[in-house]
């Protein structure tokens, strides 16, 4: 009986993700296509000086996003160390610095890995004016990028892949806002809260006292889900019941999580000219998606381990409402898109259960992955399984009708590469360096033994792969993980950034081929099985080791 | 090429970017919301409050501990799970407790836990339902299983005189079924309950 409720509830969600497909998947392909601006528009590229008709190369596409995203960087930074003076910010403190960067890299980067607890450490206006801004414009740089990548692919010997201040105004006017506007109202109906007030002190009905907070959550808790940012109003994140009051509004913020990085698929079938191409993708990452979920819900509702033995079920750092399977959906459409959002306690997850999400956020991202990170990261496994399949058959790849050559696959073979040396390079010099190590078994690790060392290998690989979520027992907020995880994520976040950019320049300046007999087709289930195994074969290579080390043996031992 | 008119610099265009959407995203969203949400929806905006005799008892969607000053549960309340939130459902400290699961202290936990409620309510300790010996992952969970509010009709009966027909029905009164009949699990908010709980006459 209740795995029919679960199987209902994934249903529920996948007949509204299907709905959504064609519609938002084709109203996006048009924002980003269209030559016509908003009135408002107009006035705002008139304000910040930018000509909307001009386009630019890869190069100048980069610098506006590093500039953008610079600048982002210390204003967050600024606001959390002016903190006591601006006002609404319940007489808390100003941020102190290595928290500060490490939460203005975090917001920037798209990740939101949170070193600090909100509650006490973030007053109002740092949130709505910090934190909650990035939340909306990391999110529009994400799906930017992806845009400019399928240029790439639709464009012919061109020199020019769009203009990214177009590109950022249209994804948060046309597209993030406005959701967020109607998402808002809809969470603000289950129960969530929007107010300035403060805490409350009331007596409860026993006679004890209680303070409850306040907070404008509604505002920020969409467009946390939306622009698959992750970081909560509040220290549990989505299972604080001022978030996530009840199981639709769970549900929700699934579907939330998950309709722009599912749509994407869409967007790019247009583009290019080819719906089926964009199934093709759209199947890899679904498949991947259903395939983790049933893993992580079998694994949680085994209940092996012997905490969750005795307790008779592995519901430790879960909610009632939610139980088992609304806590494991939401776990993986977290850790499957670059959300990082929690409903449920991944640290006290069961040993194997707990795998899964590490195991999602290693493979890239890519099932569906982040608002445009996962459209780009599936591309570049794309381009690597166009190779490996043309190794198998001797003929030189193409993908929708573009050449693979050597500097398409030294770029796409350096995308791979970089995530998984930030993670295990990470985790091996936060035990390698004796003062460090020190500092991380005596303060930061919270669970002695196996489960330690998968806590540190949880935050490097969350932050590496700008998820954000976390084995939260973790004390993160040390000068060594503030400033390692801060490298960390804005490392993961714009290396893989200058290289995609530098891939659709090149593909754009291609000319296309015409698809011969010899060429592999794309769009069949033949591709799709082959992207899959490409996937999970590459994370599984890197990875393996280190989770031999981590949960595999916590969970076998 | 630049995109600029005129070659403005990439880091002026940036900071004006900045500004303008701070103040769109960062200001006027979030009050539209909060004037939306005070003027349409004030109860949820507010946080659900409950109210009895005209004061504030606290928020149906936060738990609560029903404890004396020493942390000992007070009998003739029904009881919330355990809480890892500060002392016990401190709303300014929202926190599941992380413990993995072969966490020695966890396991203590769980067995001190499952001792205390046998004894408290007078039942075989393995009649216990599962969230009564786990902390929810915010520590304001403010609900219980179905089960463990059913189990604790005896004591709370006994202990207020009432009739335990009468408790019990007070308890499947307030069980709520799954949202839609099929999303997350059944629940009983227990500070409602406990509401009920202290209008019933013997």
């Amino acid at each position: 009986m209740d795995v029919f409720f679960a199987v209902l509830q994934v249903a529920t969600l996948a007949l509204i993700l299907t709905l959504l497909y064609r519609p938002l998947g084709d109203y996006m392909a048009r924002i980003y296509t269209s030559s016509k601006d908003l009135k408002a528009e107009r006035g705002f590229y008139r304000v910040i000086g930018v000509d909307s008709r001009v386009e630019q190369t890869w190069q100048s596409y980069l610098r506006g996003v590093l500039a953008f995203s610079v600048v982002g960087l210390l204003f967050v930074y600024l606001l959390q160390r002016i903190q006591a003076v601006l006002p609404y910010s319940l007489g808390l403190p100003a941020v102190p610095e290595g928290l500060s960067f490490n939460t203005a890299a975090s917001f920037v980067a798209n990740t939101n890995w949170q070193s600090y607890s909100p509650d006490v450490t973030m007053g109002y206006t740092v949130q709505i004016a910090g934190l909650a801004v990035q939340n909306f414009v990391s999110a529009a740089v994400g799906i930017a990028i992806a845009i400019a990548l399928v240029r790439g692919f639709t464009r012919r010997e061109s020199t020019t892949i769009g203009n990214f201040w177009v590109d950022l105004t249209r994804g948060i006017l046309r597209l993030l806002l406005p959701l967020s506007m109607v998402g808002a109202v809809v969470l603000l109906v289950g129960g969530v809260i929007q107010n300035f007030n403060g805490f409350t002190e009331i007596t409860t009905l026993s006679g004890g006292l209680q303070n409850l907070p306040g907070g404008p959550v509604a505002s920020q808790e969409v467009i946390k889900n939306l622009g698959t940012n992750g970081g909560g109003f509040f220290n549990a994140n989505a299972s604080h019941p001022f978030e996530n009051p009840n199981a639709w509004t769970s549900l929700f913020q699934n579907v939330l999580m998950l309709m722009i990085p599912f749509s994407l698929p869409r967007t790019f079938g247009r583009m290019v000219g080819n719906h089926k191409q964009g199934y093709a993708i759209l199947a890899v990452m679904g498949t991947i998606f259903v395939a983790s979920l049933t893993f992580l819900t079998l694994f949680e509702l085994n209940g092996a381990g012997t905490a969750p033995e005795l307790a008779g079920g592995a519901m430790e750092g879960k909610e009632q409402r939610f139980g088992i399977f609304a806590s494991t959906l939401f776990g993986s459409t977290s850790t499957l898109t670059s959300t990082g959002a929690v409903n449920s306690m991944h640290d006290s997850y069961t040993s194997l259960g707990g795998m899964m999400p590490m195991l999602n956020m290693m493979l890239g991202e890519v099932a569906p992955g982040g608002v445009g990170s996962g459209l780009y990261g599936m591309l570049v496994l794309a381009i690597i399984a166009v190779f490996v399949g043309g190794l198998l058959v001797g003929r030189t790849p193409e993908y929708l009708g573009k050449k693979i050559g050597p500097k398409e696959i030294k770029l796409a073979s350096l995308y791979i590469l970089v995530t998984p040396t930030i993670v295990l390079l990470g985790t091996a010099l936060s035990f390698a360096i004796p003062a460090v190590r020190a500092d991380v078994e005596s303060t930061s690790i919270w669970n002695p033994g196996i489960h330690g060392l998968s806590e540190v290998l949880y935050a490097f690989t969350s932050a590496a792969n700008n998820n954000g979520s976390a084995f939260a027992g973790l004390t993160a907020n040390t000068p060594w993980f503030n400033t390692a995880l801060g490298v960390a994520m804005l490392l993961g976040r714009f290396i893989p950034i200058v290289l995609v950019l530098a891939l659709a320049g090149s593909l754009a300046a291609q000319d296309k081929v015409p698809a011969t007999a010899g060429t592999l087709p794309t769009h069949r289930p033949q591709f799709v099985g082959l992207l899959i195994g490409v996937t999970i074969i590459i994370t599984a290579l890197t990875y393996f080791p280190v989770l031999a080390l981590g949960p595999l043996a916590e969970g076998l031992q | 090429m630049s995109s600029s008119r005129s070659g403005i610099p990439h880091y002026w265009v940036a900071l004006r970017a900045m500004l303008v959407l701070t103040v769109v995203l960062g200001v006027a969203y979030p009050l539209i919301i909060t004037g939306i949400g005070q003027l349409a929806l004030p109860a949820q905006a507010n946080g659900s409050t409950e109210t009895v005799d005209g004061g504030t008892v606290g928020s149906a969607l936060i738990g609560q501990s029903s404890s004396d000053a020493d942390g000992n549960p007070l009998p003739e309340w029904f009881q919330p799970r355990p809480s890892a939130a500060g002392e016990g459902y401190d709303g300014g400290a929202s926190s599941g407790s992380n413990y993995g699961p072969e966490n020695t202290d966890l396991i203590a936990a769980i067995e001190e836990r499952k001792a205390q409620i046998a004894e408290f309510n007078s039942v075989n300790p393995d009649d216990i339902p599962v969230d009564a010996l786990t902390a929810s992952a915010s520590g304001l969970d403010p609900h219980i299983s179905p089960e463990y509010a059913l189990l604790q009709v005896k004591r709370i009966a006994a202990e207020r005189n009432l009739a335990v027909e009468d408790v019990r029905a007070l308890v499947e009164s307030h069980i709520q079924a799954r949202e839609l009949g099929y999303l997350g699990e059944p629940t009983v908010n227990v500070l409602q309950l406990n509401i009920a709980l202290k209008a019933l006459k013997a």
